[in-house]
């Protein structure tokens, strides 16, 4: 597994733990269920803290906890399961989420545009992924017709404003 | 019609690139058929039984005589000299090799075509009425929100991992020529008390083997905030539509399973937050910007009698027939409307040569504004046709074919594609429909009973809407052999039905036997001329199970 954060590819400073295993002093990552359970400890810890959401746990289970949490993992248990893309919108858009939002599962490299779109900005990828294959790939479209987690300018918004501009020349 | 702007270019430019990447590691063996398969599904190349297909959107139906040109080009160029258009108004080629696709899509580029979300679990190609623009009682264009969806729903990064494919009609007419209530999102265009437009809003309607009709979940969604409103009925979706089995993870198995009003709750919630947020306010720039695209194109001021017309239907009597069933009423006076069958005589439904397409092509740009529509029954139509035209239309069409005088009638059927490329059929569709057709053949006939459609569809998938035929045919396997089942008193408009089971299945021997002895005894009991599915309605299933199943 390769870890690409903000478009570099990078070592992984989260470690990942099951429901039974001993937390490491460093940044881990943790079910939502040991989430639940543990979550005043979790809470108090003095380390960087993630929570990994199955498909089927939804973002609005931890928005009360989001102040603390530094990184959520959204698992895409295939690639045909998008629900993961509507979970990255609602933690970026509805719950105003600031720390790293991270796909991990069955990612593929023709999703890597979409996953950024909706807010992802950490993609766990397989080890064939090269730098080459990410900027293919994670470009591939330079226009976007829908207001998305990325802020990205729509196509409606580059129409108004050449609208706008035409007008001024027009009247200038 | 709608025309491109730069971006719209562009992105399309985009994915025909982006595509010819994936195509060219495929062929050199890079990508597996396996891992080939999501991508070639995202640019509407499907696998059948015998080779590749490509089906090309057609956008609300609505094509320039330009792009049935190039159309007929390609099917010429990269497949056998015919395409078949589609159910949902879109056109299929089922032959090119998969080399020849990256350029096939760049031909189709350079006039404004494309592929793009075709197949998948995506939102498809947003379907409409053909007589948009042209129909009487018009609240609105139709092809404006369809247009806008089409935009929105491009590439959305959200929604293209459904759980199911996803189909979005709309209708601007009281009368439903669209079938929005078998769609996943039906829109109807309404106009409320103040005169205001907006979206009345159907979810979960679909056929398939769980055939459900779409219940209403808003009366009104103004304008500007129609987008927030469909992102929050896709959210919903999206987020707890099912994904453990493709049988029931259509938005319509949502939709029953924790019913309308708990849909509509959730989806108003989701629709209160979208709508807060602003992002997707719908400007009246925008929408005033595609409406002009779309307005009405320059009509003479004609007297609406035609003496032209008059006069060459009392002296054709094959051309009287023609305009009885294949011309509508148009909202100016002095025009009319002309529907064009692909459906000939034992002809193969929806099939178009083209040199036919050319023709046709022709014919819109010199006698139609240019344009011309694909219908989900599977025609052709001219929207705006001068009456005193009319005969000139009809030679003209005639030397190519296309003239058979039977829209509405028992020959214009529906067929899926059946067992003859489907590898999931159970019965071959498109043999039965042609040997009805040959048995009703009779046109004199075909008029006298009137207005009756028949469906087929060669399994429970429903790809032919047997379940929405007025009489409808489902092929069903028993033990290795073909059956017919027989359904009555379905309809896809303003008054959609499920049809009734009639009986036990027929043979291959019995069907169209067993049509005839329907269509009967319907001309038995029908009063005062009404259509067959009115006389159905009246009476019921049981006359005919009687004549159908009584022992002799
Ligand atoms: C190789 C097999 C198949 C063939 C040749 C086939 C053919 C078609 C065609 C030509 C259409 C109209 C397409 C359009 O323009 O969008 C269609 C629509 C449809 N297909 Fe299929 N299909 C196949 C498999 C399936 C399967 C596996 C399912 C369901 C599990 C299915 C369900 C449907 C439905 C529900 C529609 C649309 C009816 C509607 O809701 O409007 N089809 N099919
Ligand atoms: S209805 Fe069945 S037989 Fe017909 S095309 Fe669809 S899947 Fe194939």
């Amino acid at each position: 597994m390769k870890l690409i954060r903000n478009g570099t590819f990078v070592e992984d400073d989260f470690i990942t733990v099951g429901d039974g295993d001993q937390l490491p002093d460093g940044a881990a990552i943790v079910s939502l269920e040991r989430w639940q359970a543990e979550r005043e400890t979790l809470r108090a810890r003095n380390a960087p803290i993630g929570v990994r959401l199955q498909s089927g746990q939804e973002p609005g289970a931890i928005a009360d906890d989001l102040d603390r949490i530094d990184l959520v993992a959204l698992e895409f248990p295939v690639y045909r399961n998008g629900r993961a893309y509507s979970y990255a919108r609602l933690l970026r858009e509805r719950y105003g989420f600031k720390g790293e939002v991270r796909a991990v599962g069955n990612v593929l490299r023709d999703q890597f545009q979409f996953m950024i779109r909706c807010g992802f900005d950490a993609l766990e990828v397989t080890d064939n992924i090269t730098p080459e294959i990410w900027a293919e790939n994670a470009g591939s479209f330079s226009l976007f017709y829908q207001p998305s987690a990325d802020g990205k300018e729509t196509v409606l918004s580059l129409r108004q404003r050449l609208a706008a501009r035409a007008q001024e020349k027009a009247t200038a | 019609m709608y025309r491109y702007d730069e971006f719209d270019q562009q992105l399309v430019n985009e994915r025909v690139a982006q595509f010819r990447g994936q195509v060219g590691r495929r062929l050199s063996g890079e990508l597996t058929e396996d891992e080939f398969k999501p991508l070639r599904l995202m640019n509407g190349v499907y696998l059948q039984l015998h080779a590749y297909m490509l089906r090309i959107a057609v956008p609300y139906g609505t094509l320039s005589s330009k792009q049935l040109r190039m159309l007929a080009h390609v099917g010429r160029k990269y497949d056998r000299g015919y395409g078949h258009f589609t159910t949902r108004q879109n056109l299929q080629f089922n032959w090119p090799a998969l080399k020849d696709m990256p350029d096939l899509l760049a031909e189709l580029a350079s006039v404004e075509m494309h592929a793009i979300q075709t197949s998948g679990n995506c939102i498809r190609n947003v379907t409409s009425d053909q007589y948009a623009g042209a129909a009487k009682n018009e609240i609105e264009d139709p092809r404006i929100v369809s247009e806008i969806i089409r935009q929105w729903s491009t590439f959305h990064p959200e929604f293209s991992f459904l759980p199911r494919k996803f189909k979005i009609a709309v209708s601007g007419t009281p009368d439903d020529r669209a079938a929005i209530r078998v769609h996943d999102i039906g829109i109807q265009i309404v106009q409320n008390g103040k005169g205001e437009i907006g979206y009345e809003i159907y979810v979960g309607g679909g056929l398939g083997r769980t055939p459900m009709i779409g219940k209403k979940i808003a009366g009104f969604v103004p304008k500007e905030d129609l987008l927030a409103y469909l992102e929050a009925v896709m959210r919903v979706y999206n987020m707890y539509g099912r994904r453990d089995n493709i049988y029931k993870a259509r938005i319509k198995i949502l939709v029953h399973e924790i019913g309308v009003e708990e849909m509509t709750r959730q989806v108003e919630a989701e629709f209160a937050e979208l709508r807060k947020a602003g992002a997707l306010h719908l400007p009246q720039e925008e929408v005033a910007r595609i409406e002009a695209y779309f307005r009405p194109p320059s009509h003479e001021n004609l007297p609406d009698d035609s003496a032209e017309l008059n006069k060459a239907v009392l002296a054709d009597r094959g051309f009287a027939n023609w305009v009885k069933s294949n011309v509508a009423q148009h909202k100016v006076p002095g025009y009319a409307i002309v529907n064009i069958s692909l459906k000939p005589i034992g002809g193969v439904p929806g099939d178009c040569t083209s040199d036919q397409m050319d023709a046709v092509a022709d014919i819109a740009e010199k006698y139609s504004f240019d344009e011309l529509r694909v219908t989900h029954e599977q025609n052709l139509t001219l929207a705006h046709v001068r009456k005193k035209d009319l005969h000139a239309v009809y030679e003209l069409l005639k030397a190519h074919d296309l003239a058979t005088p039977n829209i509405g009638l028992i020959t214009d059927q529906i067929a899926c594609p059946g067992l003859d490329y489907c590898a999931l059929a159970n019965a071959r569709s498109i043999p039965l429909a042609q040997q009805i057709s040959e048995r009703f053949a009779d046109i004199e006939r075909q008029h006298e009973i009137g207005e009756l459609k028949i469906n087929t569809s060669g399994c429970i998938n429903a790809c032919g809407h047997h379940h929405v035929g007025h009489i409808g045919i489902l092929g069903v396997d028993k033990k290795g052999v073909e059956y017919y089942q027989v359904t009555l008193g379905g309809a896809a408009d303003e008054k959609t039905a499920i049809g009734d089971i009639v009986g036990r299945a027929f043979t291959e021997d019995e069907v169209v036997d067993a049509i005839e002895t329907i269509v009967t005894t319907y001309i038995g009991v029908r009063q005062n001329g009404e259509r067959f599915i009115d006389t159905y309605r009246r009476v019921g299933i049981d006359p005919f199970k009687e004549s159908l199943y009584e022992t002799h």
